[in-house]
């Protein structure tokens, strides 16, 4: 449920009714800034990156490759973001936002790095587009937001096109999970079994099928809650446009 | 100051609707006695599950407040909160620990379903599985006996909702440990012998750990029922003060010299035993898992403490002497 980030909607964004909010100090927004447009910038390089080796190759296949390292590479760096929560220089809840950039770091490393069999399937080009399409738009609102000046486009893209981009993003993150249980099932990857000296077991095998569960109550009530932000802030736009 | 008949009328906190209107109520009538007559017009609501306040948003009044002690006039106005169904706190804590009791038994015994076929019904070749057993079986319950005997509760209820939460916290951990201890392939705390081909240092020891392991476990389920005892002797029956617990004659009630909450520093201690015990990674979770729960308790009530007695004694801390 990576694709695009969520809980991060009730943010230091005024694009919602005026509400109190402490809101982050200058040299914490300065901070924040630079941090956005390095983000923003990382995952357009990510996006040429991908459109290049198209171009280039000729074919969608095997695309990953070519931007691995800059996929990495700023994917966990949105680990930053939970600091950013815990400190409270972002107002959102640290529990919402680690458990999505968590799932995000998971399926980098955990699943897309550690079963070298799936780097070449096309689900994976599936999710890094959804993912690099919502991470472009949403770091470049989050900079214009803080230098408050928010072009309305972004503003609508942000809440537009996870519409297309969310559910693109969760079938091509469990088709690689899919992709990967044979091969975590025949070389015991990352999995414990008895006996050993801490009388413990743990069977990542099972632990993929139970994330791939998991996707089916936890995807739906996420997307709905974006939809439902949607309607919130561009229909108070709206009232705005029209007087 | 009020003679006569006093009225009442409650509105609810949210909508300001007019819910209930008593007239001829007694300027001694307590709040407990307003929340049954409410209870009589509004049968779905009974007194537990009623928050009546001042101010819709304000605290809730106490069962015990009497009317004319409260700033209203002859018409007291009362805002209604619904706190949701509600469950009495033995029910409760019978339920969460009479889960692990038995379902930790059934893991012992080898129930059907749980291990492959050829072992159910069998016990364990190694002696301190059977002493985890009882050790396990002991602590809940010993806990179920002081829910029942001991304890004196300040709350009566709590929300529905926790019975679900705790239950499956304590039953989910019970399972998870049950399982792995009293597996067929379990391994025991084993002393390996230095001059032995296949050393591999540090050595296990074996059964110096579980006799150490099983005094802790112990001297801290005593020390946990001394301090139970303490507490509930600071409070007499039906009464709900709040004293500064002291060491008592009982040499495992010194610790209140040095902690506030020494049952659940002698909790984590037992604890912390039955992992030594078993040398179990999951136990060691549900230890270090517990410790948290207990450490974020035991400074909430070493605040209130603090902030309840001016002469609280200031070398205690809230778990862990010194340190926590």
């Amino acid at each position: 449920m990576s694709a695009p980030a969520i809980g991060t909607t009730k943010t230091a964004h005024s694009d919602v009714a005026p509400k109190k909010k402490r809101g982050p100090g200058a040299l914490a927004t300065a901070y924040l800034v630079i941090y956005n447009v390095v983000m923003t910038a990382g995952w357009l390089v990510i996006a040429v990156g991908l459109v290049r080796a198209y171009l280039v190759r000729g074919s969608y296949h095997g695309l990953y490759f070519s931007i691995e390292k800059p996929l990495k590479f700023f994917q966990t760096g949105a680990l930053l973001e939970i600091l950013h929560c815990a400190v409270g220089i972002v107002p959102s809840s640290v529990v919402l936002t680690g458990f999505q950039v968590l799932s995000r770091v998971f399926l980098t490393w955990a699943v897309t790095h550690s079963v070298r069999e799936v780097q070449s399937e096309d689900s994976v080009l599936l999710f890094v587009s959804a993912w690099t399409i919502t991470e472009i738009i949403r770091y470049s609102f989050y900079t214009f937001s803080l230098l408050n000046h928010l072009p309305y486009l972004i503003k609508w893209a942000r809440y537009t096109f996870f519409l297309v981009l969310y559910p693109m993003g969760v079938t091509g993150e469990l088709l690689t999970i899919y992709a990967a249980l044979p091969y975590v099932q025949k070389t015991g990857l990352y999995s414990v079994t008895l006996p050993n000296k801490y009388n413990f077991s743990f069977d990542y095998y099972t632990f993929l099928i139970l994330t791939m569960v998991s996707y089916i109550p936890l995807f739906p009530q996420l997307y709905f809650h974006m939809m439902r932000q949607r309607k919130k802030v561009l229909a108070h736009v709206e009232e705005y446009k029209t007087e | 100051f009020k003679h006569g008949i006093c009225t009442v009328e409650i509105l609810d906190a949210k909508t300001k609707d007019k819910l209930c209107f008593l007239d001829k109520v007694e300027p001694n009538a307590t709040i407990g006695e307003i929340k049954s007559m409410f209870h009589k017009s509004h049968p779905q609501w009974y007194a537990a599950r009623q928050s009546i306040r001042l101010d819709p948003k304000g605290k809730s009044l106490k069962d015990e407040d009497v009317l004319q002690h409260l700033p209203v006039g002859t018409t007291a106005t009362f805002y209604f909160r619904d706190l949701g169904a509600q469950i009495s706190w033995v029910t409760v804590f019978l339920t969460e620990y009479g889960g692990p009791l038995l379902l930790y038994l059934m893991f012992y015994f080898r129930v059907p379903f749980i291990y492959a076929p050829k072992y159910d019904f069998t016990t364990s070749k190694h002696w301190v599985v059977h002493l985890a057993c009882m050790c396990h079986s002991f602590h809940y319950l010993k806990r179920l006996l002081e829910t029942l005997f001991v304890h004196r509760f300040s709350h009566g209820t709590m929300p529905l909702r926790n019975i679900f939460k705790n239950c499956t916290y304590y039953w989910g951990f019970a399972a998870w440990m049950a399982y792995y201890i009293n597996h067929p392939l379990y391994t025991p705390p084993i002393r390996y012998y230095i001059n032995h081909p296949l050393y591999t240092p540090p050595p296990i020891y074996g059964e110096q750990q579980v006799r150490i392991a099983l005094i802790i476990f112990l001297f801290c389920q005593v020390g946990n029922f001394s301090i139970h005892i303490a507490l509930r002797n600071l409070r007499p029956p039906g009464s709900k003060t709040r004293k500064i617990p002291y060491p008592t004659k009982n040499p495992f009630t010194w610790i209140f010299l040095l902690v506030s909450c020494p049952n659940y520093t002698y909790e984590l201690g037992s604890w912390f035993g039955f992992t030594l015990m078993t040398q179990c990674l999951p136990v060691a979770f549900f230890t270090a898992v517990g410790f948290i729960q207990m450490t974020v308790w035991a400074k909430g009530k070493h605040r209130s403490y603090l902030k309840e007695f001016r002469d609280y004694p200031p070398l205690r801390s809230p778990i862990l002497p010194f340190v926590l």
